[in-house]
This record gives structure tokens, C-alpha cells and sequence, in this order.
């Protein structure tokens, strides 16, 4: 449940755009690399507890996962990389430089419509 | 209305992971973070591990846990630094933790310190904490199929172990699924096959550890 971490992290940040446009926000979009291993609806859960009560309780938080990337050292190819199916889809080679896992980034956040 | 950010949302985190790297390289120190599930035998092993060196190194332990100081106790009884951090339900530990832990420690004066991370084989491992290294420890008991159903934490290993190997011809264990699935997701981390309770094993351990505080320092 790491989840709770990363939730409540969110929530500050959110919190502190809310505060500065005096709006309400309804939505967030997280991305996240594949070893950050965050469940969307674990996450949707740890939010809302951690939101209860403020302005951004009810909002709904969408996760896009990146894709782990890797380098084929055979044909350069830069290909996803399934850990279970570890080999580069152009020439089938094994041998792969795996690049850095994409951070945990809070991309985009959209407030309510003011009148 | 819509804002696009591309905020980093665990800078703290790293932030303090990258001072931990900083601390550890500056200081040729070998950091360790020990990831498992609860019951894999991470406190056995470091026991063994610290009655058979500390004539020759100065090791420290950073010891996490929900709940109690039982292990930091155990590692003290052996004869070594410990510092227990109590997570209070958190399932994994922070890089500010082990900041403020390896303070306590006085780690300055350390070779090598093990982190031993809060029994869990998911949360722990999408926190960098700024370690040296990775050990990944797969117990016996837990079933051959762990390297499949967690193949990001295998991935992401310095080395594996495989500890309780004494208990393998009492349990259904295939040895050679555990083996095929680790080459396949991480081919690059060597693979020990140990018994931190009968000895078994642990000599090529040792061996990985004195190959890597030498590359510490040239």
C-alpha cells in the first residue's frame, strides 16, 4: 500500500494549485514508470481517504503507466520491454540496455468551470 | 479548465535519495538494501553474515519494521550497529528515514551497511533510497512462482539469494523454474544458493560482498 504515500503527496500538490487559481479541482492525471508498481484503484481509495474533507474530496485520479523502455545493443532499436518476454521485437535480440523508469509525474490537474 | 504540470510528486524522496548516493560514495561506504517477503530470513542472514565478518569490516544495520525493535536487538546481540526505524504501518521505508537513520548510526565510520527493508515484496521497491545496491531474497518455503509474480522487484536486484536451499527436498520447489524466471527477468544479477541457518552457500555471499566493497574503493 504504498499507494497512501504517493496519495497524500498528490493531495499537497494539488492542494497548493487549488489554493493559488481559487478552484476547485475534479480530475488529476498521474503517470508513472512500471517499477512504481501504483494500482489505480488502490490509488483512487488512497486518495479519497486522504482527501476527505478537503477541497479536493470526490475528484477522480487517473493513472497513465509508461511503458519500461529499453535499447536493443544489437539492432538500436528502442523498443517497450516486457519483463516476462525480454527480447527486442525487431530482431529478437537479448541483449538490451533497459533506460531509467519513468518517475511518478502529476501531469495535468482540471478545475471546475468557474462561473 | 485544464493545467498541465509534469510535477514530480516523489521529489522528496529522491531528493534525499541522491544525498544518500552522494554520502555513500564520498564516504566508499557499500549500502545495501535487503527487500523480501516477511519470513525470507533477512535478519538470519545478516546475523551470519556479521558473526563471520565483523573481524574485518565495520558493519552497520538500519533495521525497518511496522512495529517493535526485536530485530534491531537481534543484530546488537551479534555485535553490531543497529538502528531500528518503526515504519507505524507505513510498508516500506523513505530515503528520509535512512537520512536520519545513518546520523544515528554514525555511518561515517562504517564499510558496509545493510538496510533491511520492511518485509514486503511490492512497496519497497519503488522507493529508491539511495542504496549501493539491491539484494532481492526469495526463501524456499515461499513457492518457485515469486519471480513471475513479481518480476519488477527481481528486475530491479544487484544479487539474489535464495535462502532455506537446506529445506529443498522437504517442499515442492523447482529449483530450475526459480532459476529460468530470474535469467529472464534480470540476467545480469548473480544468483546464491544459501542457508543462512546451516552455512551453506554463504562463502560465494561473502565473496560477491568483498568483490563489491573492493570496487568501492580502488
Amino acid at each position: 500500500m504504498h499507494e497512501t504515500v504517493a496519495a497524500e503527496s498528490v493531495l499537497r500538490s494539488i492542494q497548493e494549485h487549488a489554493q493559488r487559481l481559487h478552484a476547485r479541482p475534479i480530475r488529476a492525471v498521474i503517470s508513472c514508470g512500471q517499477f512504481n508498481a501504483l494500482n489505480e484503484e488502490l490509488m483512487q481509495f488512497a486518495f479519497e481517504t486522504a482527501a476527505a474533507g478537503t477541497i479536493c474530496e470526490g475528484m477522480v485520479i487517473q493513472i497513465r503507466q509508461i511503458p519500461l523502455r529499453a535499447v536493443c545493443s544489437r539492432c538500436r532499436k528502442t523498443f517497450d520491454l516486457k519483463l516476462m518476454e525480454p527480447f527486442c521485437p525487431q530482431c529478437r535480440g537479448e541483449d538490451f540496455e533497459i533506460q531509467p523508469d519513468a518517475p511518478l509525474i502529476l501531469e495535468e490537474i482540471e478545475f471546475e468551470d468557474q462561473q | 479548465m485544464k493545467v498541465s504540470l509534469n510535477q514530480r510528486i516523489l521529489s522528496r524522496n529522491e531528493k534525499a535519495a541522491a544525498e544518500n548516493r552522494a554520502f555513500f560514495q564520498s564516504q566508499k561506504i557499500l549500502c545495501l538494501n535487503l527487500i523480501s517477503s516477511p519470513g525470507a530470513g533477512k535478519t538470519a542472514l545478516l546475523e551470519r553474515t556479521i558473526q563471520d565478518l565483523k573481524g574485518q569490516l565495520a558493519i552497520g544495520v538500519i533495521e525497518g519494521d511496522i512495529e517493535t525493535d526485536n530485530d534491531a536487538r537481534r543484530i546488537q546481540a551479534v555485535g553490531a550497529r543497529a538502528f531500528q526505524i518503526e515504519t507505524k504501518g507505513a510498508c516500506h521505508l523513505s530515503a528520509e528515514q535512512v537520512q536520519d537513520a545513518l546520523r544515528k548510526i554514525e555511518a561515517q565510520t562504517l564499510d558496509l551497511i545493510f538496510i533491511e527493508n520492511v518485509g514486503n515484496l511490492v512497496c519497497p521497491s519503488a522507493f529508491d533510497l539511495g542504496e549501493s545496491g539491491r539484494v532481492v531474497i526469495l526463501s524456499v518455503p515461499e513457492g518457485d512462482d515469486k519471480p513471475a509474480k513479481y518480476p519488477g522487484t527481481f528486475a530491479g536486484a544487484s544479487v539474489v539469494l535464495i535462502n532455506k536451499i537446506d529445506l529443498l527436498n522437504y517442499v515442492s520447489f523447482s529449483l530450475r523454474r526459480v532459476l529460468a524466471d530470474l535469467h529472464t527477468v534480470n540476467p545480469k544479477a548473480p544468483v546464491f544458493q544459501i542457508s543462512a541457518a546451516t552455512g551453506e552457500g554463504m562463502d560465494a555471499w561473502y565473496g560477491w560482498l568483498r568483490q563489491h566493497l573492493e570496487k568501492n574503493r580502488p
